[in-house]
């Protein structure tokens, strides 16, 4: 029985940490600027828990091993407070210090807003739909009234956007949204109706959109492609499908698409 | 009785003189330390029940029972029923997952709706009625009083309406299936506003409200238990029994229940507010200018996030909540099937109150992405790192106990190591988890699933299991079969591995949680292998519970006769009969000489020596750490 202990154990430890160490299942190339300091910190945090797992299972399966019942003489003892003050220290030392490296990366995602001259894009999360309105030239975003939202009507009549408010003349409403590539956007989170959470696996963007608050975030994506939006918090029976597409872009394209958006909405 | 002061003739009922107020009844368990001052409300506690009649009918021996003994059996059977519920419902999940166009024989295809119900309830049912339940509830309530030297609970009356309350909130639950738009879909956190307005989805009218009254009724079946065992513990013990010579199990039994009695209040707080929301118009949870479903929702005011931080300040302590007893019986049996004592007792003992005391400053830790404060995160993240500590001192001293000694593979033993190996696996992904940073990525992810399941949905479990195989033979007077116990134990272990190894990875690759549908979302196709592989293994581990059930009842009429001792144990349950009589020791109170785990001693004549054993250990003087 402890030899299979020690079988066993040894190739559950071995056949999880392939997986791991192949990445055979990952995080999508990543596509925004601190996106690599977020994948190193995970590579820290990987090696450190992958030599403490290989450890702790290995030795178990060890332990049960070498200490089967043979009739042998067992150590009577109540323990060792040297060893144990010591292996404290260590893991207090380990958990503690693994922290600190990762804080530096949420202090710049989270601690200071956007720089000066950051493209602003909000996003409004509602059952189960993402919205993307852009405030168009004149910087500003035009007001919003819940009580003339529309949701089956789609587009800026489901924000409920006051279209008598001057400044809504060049918001664009969207369903997709566009990005200029190595721009920083200042993006405005909303939600209509319960918490969704705006997540984009490749730019390792993630939070939560939450109804009565207008959370700020910025980031800026690096490589031009298609990336997959998921809703990441559950907000009712649409959850699975709240998918949505952000496409980043040259900046030549982005500006061609929005100027071509503008001239569609003055034309209506 | 004669008054042993002024020589009165008393009744034989009375515990004090009726003339010059000295105490003159038989002595009965009162901790030594106590001052008069003290004793007297004990004398009064002890004086309703003391003496101790056996009842008699069957409504009193076994349904309406005093005997906390009958009460943890009760319990430990309301667990089983739940724990079977909700392995059904993840069955269903996992079927779905696989196949979403599946018709399920007699009901027709699962709606996404109906998904989610089945996550919510599985959820709420496994958390609440099984691990909150079983561990604390169902063995604590059986043991603590034996394993202390106590005739009975604190409190039997108590005890006796927290199991039947608890019981009232398992029916209240299994009824928001059946009543109009079915059971709620928030998942068991039950996030606002999702949870605070009727219209926002399918069970989230009726059913959501049966849910909360639920949680309300279990909240204050808890609290009474809390107050029990906590009473029972600092109280109750019996000469020789002061608290360094607890078993650990014990320990864990009464942090628990100051975890408990500290945590669920907020729960019910935040329940009865949510209620309130719902069904009288106020706005605690609920902001102004909300539009669900094409309703403009009066509400104005709230905030989501309270809901949040009322849940989760519950929440986190509850989750070790179900993991602290499990941890007290690894420690138990890995002593007693190593033959040797634990390694570091003080030390553990210190790791349990650090968990408990840890686990109320670090509830922020599943809010990093909810728009809290972000300076904010970076102290819960440093709390959350510092709980990860105690539970490694923990591990650390459960390997120090296996070293040199000399193993017996019995099937506790092998869940007890098992235990181990799933704490060590579910407790890694922590680190990951507690860093804001990386939780940018992993939150709402497989990866969070993964963690949770492999230390709950597992560890926890085989805690259970472990307490179940240890303890049968002392409840039901049989032994549970060997073979079956380690047909079941090998393949729950690689089975449960092969469930949730692989959330890890799907985790990674970004997979949401709660989505009841992953074909729509290119980046995620290559992980439908993944989730093919663990629904095979989920629908295999689900059929090896029936091994499980199968050598439980079987064993109850069929096992063999079970002796006293039956695993040379040295704790107090296994100084009286098997199963014990109704007062735990046939009127013969114990007395302790010993710590607990007292196993080669050199010299002594066993290999181990038993709490009650009045004979001298010499080397017990060196290294009470």
């Amino acid at each position: 029985m402890g030899l299979a202990l020690l079988v066993v154990l040894s190739l559950i430890t071995l056949v999880s940490s392939y997986f791991f160490a192949a990445k055979t299942w990952w995080m999508p190339a990543v596509a925004s600027t601190y996106g690599p300091a977020i994948d190193a910190q995970f590579a820290y945090t990987y090696v450190a828990m992958g030599v403490v797992f290989i450890a702790a299972q290995i030795g178990l399966g060890w332990f049960a091993w070498r200490y089967r019942d043979r009739a042998q003489k067992v150590d009577y003892s109540h323990g060792n407070l040297r060893l144990e003050a010591t292996w404290t220290v260590l893991t207090a030392i380990l958990f503690v210090g693994l922290n600190l490296m990762g804080q530096k990366i949420w202090a710049e995602a989270r601690f200071q807003g956007a720089a000066p001259g950051a493209l602003q894009v909000e996003i409004t999360g509602m059952q189960f739909q993402w919205y993307f309105r852009y405030p168009g030239p004149d910087g500003k975003y035009a007001k919003t009234d819940p009580t003339q939202a529309d949701a089956s009507a789609g587009g800026e009549a489901a924000l409920g956007l006051d279209t008598t408010d001057p400044a809504a003349k060049d918001d664009i409403v969207v369903n997709t949204l566009y990005l200029p590539v190595n721009r920083e956007v200042d993006v405005t989170l909303r939600a209509q109706d319960v918490i969704h959470d705006f997540y984009v696996p490749a730019l390792r963007f993630k939070q939560d959109a939450v109804p009565g608050l207008m959370i700020h975030m910025h980031f800026t994506p690096t490589q031009v492609g298609d990336y997959e939006v998921a809703c990441a918090e559950l907000c009712g029976l649409g959850h699975y499908r709240m998918r949505a597409m952000l496409k980043v872009v040259s900046q030549q394209d982005f500006d061609q698409w929005m100027a071509a958006k503008e001239k569609d909405k003055s034309a209506q | 009785m004669v008054c042993p002061k002024c020589g009165t003739s008393n009744p034989d009922v009375n515990t004090f003189c009726e003339k010059c107020g000295a105490v003159v009844s038989k002595p009965v368990p009162v901790a030594v330390a106590h001052d008069a001052a003290g004793t007297h409300e004990h004398g009064q506690a002890h004086a309703a029940h003391a003496p101790h009649h056996a009842p008699s009918g069957f409504i009193r021996k076994y349904v309406f029972s005093l005997d906390h003994k009958v009460i943890g059996i009760q319990y430990f059977f309301l667990a089983l029923t739940a724990v079977f519920v909700g392995l059904f419902l993840s069955v269903l999940m996992r079927i779905h997952l696989v196949w979403p166009d599946a018709k399920i024989p007699g009901w027709g295809p699962i709606m996404p709706e109906q998904y989610l119900t089945l996550v919510t309830m599985h959820g709420t049912i496994m958390v609440f009625f099984v691990l909150t339940t079983a561990p604390q509830s169902g063995f604590g309530n059986y043991f603590l009083p034996i394993q202390i030297g106590a005739e009975d609970m604190a409190f039997p009356v108590l005890n006796m309406l927290s199991f039947w309350t608890t019981f009232v909130s398992f029916l209240v639950m299994l009824a928001a299936f059946f009543v109009e738009g079915g059971a709620p879909l928030g998942g068991w956190t039950f996030y606002a506003p999702l949870s605070a307005i009727p219209q926002a989805g399918p069970g989230q009218g009726l059913g959501a409200d049966m849910w909360i009254i639920s949680i309300a009724i279990f909240c204050v079946a808890s609290l009474m238990g809390a107050l029990n065992f906590i009473t029972t513990t600092l109280d109750l013990r019996c000469k020789g029994m002061s608290m360094w010579r607890l078993p650990l199990t014990v320990w864990t039994w009464f942090i628990t229940a100051i975890l408990g009695l500290l945590a669920f209040g907020v729960l019910l707080a935040g329940g009865i507010l949510l209620l309130m929301d719902r069904q009288l118009g106020t706005s605690f949870f609920v902001p102004g200018g909300l539009v669900v479903s094409g309703v403009q929702i009066k509400h104005n005011g709230g905030s989501p996030l309270l809901w949040q931080h009322l849940f989760w300040f519950f929440g986190h302590p509850e989750v070790y909540i179900a993991i602290l007893p499990g941890m007290g019986v690894a420690s138990q049996l890995l002593s007693t099937f190593s033959r040797k004592p634990i390694f570091g007792y003080r030390a553990m003992v210190y790791a349990i109150m650090a968990i408990g005391f840890l686990g109320f400053m670090v509830w922020g830790h599943h809010m990093f992405m909810s728009g809290m404060n972000p300076y904010s995160a970076f102290a819960f993240s440093l709390m959350t790192m510092a709980i990860g500590v105690p539970s490694a001192i923990k591990t650390f001293n459960w390997l120090g106990t296996l070293y040199r000694g000399r193993l017996r593979f019995t099937t506790p033993m092998l869940y007890a190591i098992g235990f181990v190996s799933l704490f060590v696996s579910g407790g890694l992904s922590g680190p990951f988890l507690a860093q804001p940073t990386l939780d940018i990525y992993l939150h709402d992810t497989f990866f969070v699933v993964a963690h949770f399941h492999l230390i709950m949905g597992v560890a926890a479990i085989f805690g259970i299991f472990a307490g179940t195989y240890y303890w049968f033979p002392k409840m039901f007077g049989r032994m549970m079969s060997e073979t079956l116990g380690r047909i079941h134990f090998w393949i729950t272990f690689v089975g449960a591995y092969a469930i949730f190894m692989p959330m890890h990875y799907i985790g990674m690759a970004g997979r949401p949680r709660r989505y009841s549908d992953i074909r729509l979302f290119e980046y995620l196709h290559s992980t439908m292998t993944v989730e093919r592989f663990i629904s095979i293994a989920a629908f295999i581990v689900a059929g090896a519970q029936f091994v499980f059930l199968v050598n439980f009842f079987w064993s109850l009429w069929k096992g063999e006769k079970a002796p006293d001792n039956p695993w040379d144990c040295t704790t107090l349950e296994w100084t009286t009969s098997t199963p014990p009589p109704f007062d735990n020791f046939a009127g013969k109170t114990p007395v302790v000489y010993h710590g607990p785990y007292e196993y080669s001693v050199p010299g002594a004549p066993a290999d181990f020596v038993m709490q009650t054993d009045p004979s001298e250990v010499h080397s017990e003087g060196h290294g009470h750490d």
